[in-house]
């Protein structure tokens, strides 16, 4: 085995805990944006919705980390048997944005860099507001796989639409061809690309950031080969998401963690997905804001269209 | 083809024709040199933006995550566009048999040349990676329009190549024969490297025509293709505004007239600064002006369709991109490109006087700036109004305002797109000689013979 110093050491502990996802305890230590070691034998930790933790030392292991290429090759092939499908339920949103939150300290993005979005929409005049969180749709009909020349962009077996930030060549034509305006782009050195400078890429989280490349939500999918459910959904704090397999039937809610039937909670809510007319196949599916828990708070901007 | 003259007469001639046509090659001045030092000045000003954009990210210019592409992708449109008209006359028209358009046949290969190299260079300075430019021959996906892209326009540039090569072997046999003293020497050993050793029997004159003839077939369909792949670039997304069928020849008429607005301004500057006004007539310009008319009429055409049939229907997410060109925020830019690049042009060059060298080189300027908000004009609106709405981001996010790097980069290739022309002026005639010669009836036995055969 070859030698580690303590510096790569403590490069992989901090991509463990900030890529990976280590369990301490029963919190979900999705991200972390400083490690400070006190007295004895435990650790503070920030967790992804802002709390300070205090977690026992031995809990923490460093991840397995694959090399780059069988990383690319599984995040190729994404896990066997699967379809993820996401349920966003309208009605709870209040406009939290935990979420946001979350997504972005998983995946390193600067604060106007959004994986998921949550948007203020009213669809005609006269129709009410709501507030619509939009993540990557993981259509199954995906323009931006389709435009991409160089295969960065592909659909995996489980449903996730995923990129390869070692090949993209930054050309952002998938943006363009996104209905949902789903995908950002590096336009300068990530957030955190000192931090992580020399970190092997981890394409199933799309981390640490590329410059000059694209990103998107990946349902994180680093996350749900660890079994886990993924940031934004566990961070809701108003049990607004629904994730699970299609091919089981059976969708979790990542607050209440109560776990249901994907095809009659759709069929019970009139489930529909965005935009469906154009043809993309969407595997996020919405319940609409009927029977609000809160009431719309915010002002509709102009520039909506 | 004019009447067969005696030999001395044709000797008397040829010298003269090839006297008047080496001019730019001999002319070297103060302007000349200010005007390469202008030029490349204007170049390493742009590569020096381009070092800051490599160094510090795409983020130097105005594009975000929504207006994702901006005046590069528009400049990348604007030099297809132009480098259209290199197939339109040297290969359309000659396999039409029209004559008129022969001696303005090189201008419009160079400026092919130029435009479409430039044009190359330009998409390469918009990628994020260009370190991984080579990913594309390496991973490319035949699904993607950008992999038709890069394939059409290397082939177009190709054959562009070819077209301006083969015809100008002979000339630069003549030139290597005819020596004449005031040409640089060491552009008198390029040519003789190039000449590839020409004799000029009529088995080798055959062997060029042939090739010729192919190569002006071939570059129709692939000179159509440039454009058209290059509006699939936008036409082949679900965006309102690009969201269209009639994009593939709406792009190729726009092209057209793009392009012959070019070739007037070339022609027109060769004709004043190396004397060439026996060469680029009045009549030229005048058949010319009434080439522009016509396309610019199919464009007009075109763009009816294009904003009638939807501003008719007014979709929702059109409505946004339609009112915005109309009365909105880009409707100055919008009727100010419709109007002097479209509408104004066609009803004065109807008329006899608006196609005299002046008064057209006049509007072609005013038409070729204009086609190049016209591609503006495609690319941005489109982008700032996506479907869903744009929240959560700074405010440079929701606008496209170009930088000043950006603009840096864009006059670079302005620039180099001149320097390309200006240095194939100044390396090899901007007629073909030969043909020239052969139309006003000068035997090819007295092209090909060596200097100093007259006692």
């Amino acid at each position: 085995m070859e030698k580690k110093s303590r510096r790569n050491f403590m490069k992989a502990l901090g991509v463990s805990i900030g890529a990976a996802g280590v369990m301490g305890s029963s919190t979900i230590l999705s991200s972390c944006s400083r490690v400070e070691t006190t007295s004895g034998d435990t650790i503070k930790l920030l967790t992804s919705s802002g709390e300070l933790v205090e977690v026992q030392k031995s809990a923490l292991k460093p991840a397995d980390m694959p090399t780059l290429t069988e990383n690319q090759k599984r995040g190729r092939e994404g896990l066997p048997g699967r379809k993820w499908v996401m349920v966003i339920d309208l009605s709870k949103c209040r406009n939290a944005r935990q979420c946001m939150k979350a997504c972005q300290n998983h995946h390193q993005l600067r604060p106007e860099q959004h994986h998921i979005n949550v948007l203020q929409m009213q669809d005609a005049d006269h129709t009410a507001p709501y507030y619509m969180p939009k993540p990557c749709q993981h259509c199954d009909n995906p323009p931006c796989t389709k435009v991409c020349p160089v295969n960065a962009t592909f659909k995996r077996e489980d449903g996730i639409v995923l990129i390869d930030n070692e090949r993209c060549i930054g050309c952002r034509f998938c943006i363009a061809a996104c209905p949902y305006s789903a995908r950002v782009f590096n336009w300068f050195e990530p957030r955190d690309a000192e931090k992580y400078k020399g970190v092997v890429y981890n394409i199933e989280a799309n981390v640490p950031q590329k410059k000059g490349t694209i990103s998107k939500c990946l349902f994180s999918a680093d996350r749900l080969r660890d079994g886990k459910l993924p940031s934004c959904v566990s961070a809701c704090p108003n049990g607004v998401y629904w994730f699970g397999d299609q091919n089981e039937d059976a969708v979790t809610n990542g607050t209440t963690h109560e776990t249901t039937s994907f095809s009659k909670i759709i069929e019970e809510n009139a489930g529909y997905t965005l935009m469906e007319e154009l043809g993309t196949k969407p595997r996020v599916y919405y319940l609409p804001p009927k029977d609000r828990a809160f009431p719309f708070q915010g002002t509709i901007e102009e520039n909506h269209s | 083809m004019e009447k067969i003259k005696s030999p001395e007469e044709s000797r008397k001639l040829l010298d003269k024709i090839t006297f008047d046509l080496t001019r730019s090659i001999v002319k070297r001045d103060e302007l000349t040199n200010f005007w390469y030092f202008l030029l490349i000045m204007f170049a390493l000003v742009g590569l020096w933006g381009w070092g800051i954009q490599i160094r510090d990210g795409l983020g130097v210019s105005g594009m975000r995550d929504y207006v994702s592409w901006g005046m590069y992708i528009a400049n990348f449109v604007f030099f297809v566009a132009v480098s259209l008209i290199g197939f339109l006359i040297s290969s359309t028209l000659h396999l039409l048999k029209i004559n008129w358009s022969k001696p303005i046949s090189r201008v419009a290969e160079q400026v092919a040349i130029a435009a479409v190299a430039l044009a190359g260079i330009i998409i390469i300075n918009d990628m994020g990676r260009p370190d991984r430019f080579l990913n594309v021959f390496l991973h490319g996906r035949f699904a993607s329009p950008i992999i038709w892209d890069v394939t059409v326009v290397i082939t177009y540039l190709a054959i562009s190549v070819l077209l301006f090569y083969l015809p100008l072997i002979p000339d630069l046999a003549l030139l290597r024969d005819k020596s004449p003293d005031d040409i640089p020497k060491w552009k008198m050993k390029i040519y003789k490297v190039l000449a590839l050793g020409w004799k000029g029997n009529a088995e080798q004159y055959k062997l060029v025509y042939h090739a010729m003839r192919v190569l002006m077939i071939l570059i129709i369909p692939v000179g159509l293709s440039i454009h058209t792949v290059t509006s699939w670039l936008f036409a082949a997304t679900l965006r309102s505004g690009w969201d269209t069928t009639i994009f593939g020849p709406y792009f190729v008429a726009g092209a057209f007239v793009a392009g012959v607005a070019a070739v007037i301004i070339v022609m027109y500057i060769y004709r004043v600064r190396y004397g060439l006004k026996d060469y680029f007539q009045d009549y030229h310009f005048n058949m010319m002006g009434k080439l522009f008319v016509f396309v610019c009429l199919v464009y007009l055409y075109f763009n009816i369709n294009e904003f009638w049939v939807p501003g008719y229907k007014m979709k929702t997410a059109e409505s946004i991109h339609l009112t915005n060109l109309f009365t909105g925020k880009y409707a100055g830019l919008f009727w100010s490109a419709q109007l002097f690049g479209l509408i104004l042009p066609i009803l004065l060059m109807v008329n006899r006087f608006f196609r005299k060298p002046v008064p057209i080189t006049i509007i072609s300027v005013f038409v070729l700036i204009a086609s190049w908000f016209k591609r503006y004009l495609i690319v941005i609106p489109t982008l700032e109004h996506p479907f869903l709405p744009v929240q959560n981001v700074p405010a440079n996010f929701q606008h496209y305002t170009p930088t000043s790097i950006e603009i840096m980069i864009t006059l670079f290739s302005f620039m180099a797109a001149f320097l390309v022309v200006t240095v194939l002026a100044k390396m090899f005639p901007v007629i073909t000689i030969w043909e020239y010669a052969e139309e006003k009836g000068i035997d090819r036995e007295i092209i090909s013979e060596p200097k100093n055969q007259t006692p």
